[in-house]
């Protein structure tokens, strides 16, 4: 609760806050300081520390798991904050409204992390779509950037369209807006469930299918990804991603298990796993330009978060949770030291080691994570992942298609490593933006990516106590 | 706390290693702490330290069930001290070669030092495939940044072959995790785990594809040659000793005492691909022309040899794979040193361009020689006891393809004495024309593998009696299952 009222509060406070602040650099402090705050808010929250005792049960639920969820997302957010303040200095001169939109994003996460009821649902996917269709835009100058604004804003109201009619089927066939419906219609059924509720759940997970950028619905995704400005296809791609499957998570858990009697989930989840994981992974391995690359590569990952879906279970709702940190850490850290770079393409990566040695260093480090090597993060999301599928018996099929597709993706990011370390050339920089502040916080990112995979209980107590 | 020390040490200066910007400064201090790493796996072979230091064991990831386990065997020690050796000598042989970004390139081969170590001495799976992982790592970053013009493609190939099979060995871990009836990952609850016939086997090839993609064994071998050949021979020396005895030594340490039935069912085949590798790459190598690409055949051949012995079952076999894998380290090392030498004093590998080296340069010549002979396994020679004795194991299993192996022997002897032949006999050639001989590093660390090679074909007991524990172990457990 503390998150939500606070990430509400600090948008409308830097909404205004131009007014009184004429200073175009300090926007950037006060937003991290309002993140700081609201970390601190959630993680007081999750001790029991609230502002407002307030009733909120039928809609929403602050559960552990949303909570560390929360506390992931908003130090994720602060991580990308810290790192590209230039980088939104320069998108436009609106400068506190893309703050503003970024704190209402995190608000809608909230949201999507402890919602009970399929309106606070549909509340929350709206709340965290609508800022981003604008930020996805935020680059007015830019013909790209309105392009892909204007694709995602098309596409993304055509699957919350096609959401709230799912929700309404399910409304039809249960009578409530109710996450767990505790009656069922006796009309019209099929294996006890009513062929409303069964359409209508399919067509909620296609939208929440979308939201995640999961194939089959995943074609606006690399668009959106290239056009928007690079710091907006950051947060994007991960913290708003994240928060996407965890909300598809929340669902799933509560929904699979009751009618899966009448849905094969299983099939349908594990054809969506391998479709995402041969496109991402295929497409992602062709591409010239890294922005692109990395586009690819997060629905890749995508495919490997759904994994988490397939198999519900507590590994998996663990893994999730390292996932989404493990994932969001190294592809900030990547999306920042882009921005740094005046050529997107691979041959623009050429020869960094040597001219910017600090900069090649930690972008190798979060490559490897995210290519799940050992003594990375990305090794125990991997790790986790697979483990969960295993854990459920069989499936082992799955598994072992997963893994193929983890070696291909070593082809794409090790490409990055190759033009950064093995290719001479010389790769033009913008300098002066590269600040020794700049250089420490990634440093710190990348630290804390071998910390936690050294030592993944550091954020996984959290969730045990 | 020994056994902690010998993946800190490396581990440690390496990483300090990374912050030295002089070559100078970077390669006295490797070579001290190659140094270091050798005295202590020395002081615990001799039982100078008392043997609780053998062991280590502390929490790491107790959600998981895996503590951070270190244990030695006899296999284990003499594979450590292989490693330790090895790099002692490299560092020795290489010590006044000038390496662009020394700082990287010693800070690399020490921490691949320290995932090698790890590899030989966990006894938690989780821990043994960090290792697994942090070994590769390094090796992959090293082999791309020294060497020839294609090491980039070379090393790619390299790094995913083995990334495919390790992660297939990831699978199996947490399928054998799941399996065990206290959900942990350490060595001896894998041993005690509840397994189906059909779950051992599949687990068994699950963890044998990535073994045998490490050794290199036959249809998974195509990464090597290129590999070795692209990149820089001090580089090499280290992935053809040191790193596919990690294959070899998984097996034995991971295959057998836990899957022993899939292993014994499994058996006939994998003799039978060890045997092919065997001939196949003996072939291979008597057409070669590149005196690297020769060296890098030869030891898959050899590689098959000891991959067929491991499943032979049979005591000899066994004690013959343990002596072997210590010699053929040194051995291959010795080969390789030449070629570094022939390389960067003649500027070529062909051995077509060179020829008449012996007047030139009489101790390489001789030094080679040694090697050569050692490569035949020639009584006298090291290689010859393991040879001998991993026949005699596969003799025992079945005599026709004991015999169907034994053409290796010839075929080793015409492509090795055609190698000598070619570069030091006959007339010199224009690359030879003004060549002069082996330089002092090189000589001296030639010298030590010469008398360690000539000292355990003579003697070869003290090794024997090190490996000793761990083949009653293995066939122990062999053993019951036949029964």
């Amino acid at each position: 609760m503390n998150a939500l009222i606070l990430s509400a509060a600090w948008g409308i406070i830097l909404m205004f806050c131009s007014i009184l602040v004429k200073n175009k650099k300090s926007f950037g402090y006060i937003a991290a300081f309002g993140l700081l705050t609201i970390l601190i808010g959630n993680i007081a929250d999750t001790y029991g520390m609230q502002i407002t005792h307030y009733n909120i049960y039928p809609m929403l639920s602050l559960d552990r798991f949303g909570l560390l969820f929360n506390t992931i997302a908003i130090l994720s957010t602060l991580i990308f904050v810290l790192l590209s303040t230039i980088e939104i200095r320069k998108t436009g001169k609106y400068q506190p409204e893309f703050y503003t939109l970024i704190f209402f994003v995190l608000c809608g996460i909230t949201i999507l992390t402890s919602y009970q009821n399929l309106l606070m649902l549909f509340l929350g996917i709206e709340i965290l779509s609508i800022p981003l269709y604008i930020l996805t835009g935020s680059d007015k100058k830019n013909l790209k950037s309105n392009e892909a604004s204007l694709k995602y804003f098309l596409m993304g109201a055509f699957s919350t369209g096609i959401m709230l009619m799912g929700i309404a089927l399910i409304y039809g066939g249960t009578g409530t807006f109710n996450l767990q419906p505790s009656t069922h219609s006796v009309v019209g059924t099929y294996h006890g469930i009513s062929f409303l509720e069964i359409t209508g759940l399919i067509i909620l997970m296609c939208a929440m299918a979308f939201k995640a950028s999961v194939a089959p619905f995943h074609f606006w995704a690399p668009d959106v990804y290239d056009g928007a400005p690079t710091p907006v296809t950051s947060f994007m791609a991960t913290i708003v991603k994240a928060a996407a499957f965890i909300a598809f998570f929340k669902l799933c858990e509560v929904r699979v298990a009751d009618t899966s009697a009448a849905i094969n989930w299983k099939m349908i989840f594990s054809i969506m796993i391998v479709a995402t994981l041969f496109i991402g992974n295929i497409t992602a391995i062709f591409q010239q330009s890294v922005k692109r690359m990395l586009a690819y590569s997060s629905i890749a990952q995508a495919g490997f978060m759904m994994y988490a879906i397939f198999s519900l279970n507590d590994v998996a709702k663990e893994g999730l949770l390292y996932y989404a940190l493990a994932y969001s850490l190294a592809t900030i850290g990547l999306f920042a030291t882009m921005s740094k770079m005046k050529d997107y393409t691979f041959e623009g990566y050429n020869g960094l080691a040597k001219k910017q040695p600090t900069l090649a260093a930690t972008n190798a480090i979060f490559l490897l994570s995210l290519s799940g090597i050992p003594l990375t993060a990305g090794f125990f999301a991997k790790y986790y992942m697979l483990a969960s599928v295993i854990k459920t018996g069989s499936n082992t099929w799955l598994v072992i298609v997963g893994v193929c597709f983890a070696a291909i993706a070593i082809y794409y990011y090790f490409r990055l490593i190759q033009s950064m370390y093995f290719k001479t050339g010389n790769p033009e920089t913008l300098d002066e933006e590269i600040t020794p502040f700049f250089k420490n916080s990634l440093i710190a990112v990348a630290v804390l990516i071998i910390l936690l995979g050294a030592f993944p209980q550091l954020l996984l107590n959290w969730f045990y106590f | 706390m020994i056994a902690l020390l010998l993946i800190l040490i490396p581990f440690l200066t390496g990483l300090a290693a990374f912050f030295m910007r002089e070559g100078k400064m970077a390669r006295n201090w490797s070579l001290f702490s190659s140094l270091l790493t050798l005295l202590c796996i020395i002081l615990l072979i001799t039982n100078s330290v008392s043997a609780s230091n053998a062991s280590f064991d502390i929490a790491w990831l107790p959600f998981l069930g895996s503590r951070f386990t270190l244990a030695m065997t006899g296999m284990v020690k003499m594979l450590v001290l292989l490693n330790a050796i090895i790099y002692f000598i490299v560092f020795l042989a290489t010590f006044k070669r000038a390496f662009i970004q020394p700082g990287r390139y010693f800070g690399l081969m020490l921490l691949m030092q320290a995932g090698m170590m790890g590899v030989f001495l966990a006894a938690d799976g989780l821990v043994f495939y960090f290792f697994w992982e942090l070994a590769l790592v390094p090796a992959y970053f090293l082999c791309s940044q020294w060497g020839n013009e294609k090491r980039i493609q070379a090393t790619f190939k390299f790094f995913v072959y083995t990334f495919i099979g390790s992660l297939l060995m990831l699978i199996g871990m947490i399928i054998m995790h799941g399996k065990t009836p206290d959900h942990s990952y350490a060595l001896q609850s894998f041993m005690h785990a509840n397994l189906s016939l059909t779950e051992e086997n599949f687990l068994f090839w699950l963890f044998f594809i990535a073994f045998a993609i490490k050794m290199p064994l036959f249809p998974f071998h195509t990464w090597q040659p290129f590999a070795y050949e692209q990149s820089d021979t001090s580089i090499t020396i280290v992935l053809s000793s040191v790193m596919v005895k990690m294959g070899l030594f998984a097996v034995l340490r991971w295959i057998l005492p836990i899957f022993p039935h899939a292993a014994v069912s499994n058996s006939h085949l994998i003799i039978i691909l060890g045997v092919i590798s065997l001939l196949y790459a003996s072939v291979i190598a008597v057409r070669q022309n590149d005196l690297k690409r020769l060296i890098a055949y030869s030891s898959i051949a050899h590689i098959g040899l000891m991959c067929a012995a491991i499943f032979s079952g049979t005591v000899p076999g066994m004690q013959g794979v343990m002596v072997q894998m210590f010699n053929h380290g040194i051995i291959v090392a010795g080969l390789w040193i030449t070629a570094e030498v022939i390389e960067t004093q003649y500027g070529t590998r062909k051995i077509s361009e060179l020829g008449g080296l012996a007047q030139k340069a009489p101790v390489l010549a001789t030094l080679l020689m040694i090697m050569a002979l050692g490569n035949i396994a020639l009584p006298l020679t090291s290689a010859f006891v393991g040879e001998f004795l991993m026949f005699s194991g596969i003799f025992q299993y079945s005599i026709i393809i004991g015999a169907v192996a034994l053409i290796s022997i010839i075929l080793s002897a015409i492509y090795t004495l055609n190698m000598v032949q070619n570069i030091f006999y006959g007339n010199t050639l224009p690359a030879t024309q003004d060549a002069t001989d082996i330089n002092r590093n090189a000589k001296y660390a030639m010298i030590i593998l010469t008398v360690l090679i000539l000292f355990l074909g003579f003697y070869p007991q003290p090794l024997l009696q090190l490996v000793n524990d761990s083949v009653q172990g293995i066939l122990s457990g062999l053993n019951f299952v036949l029964k």
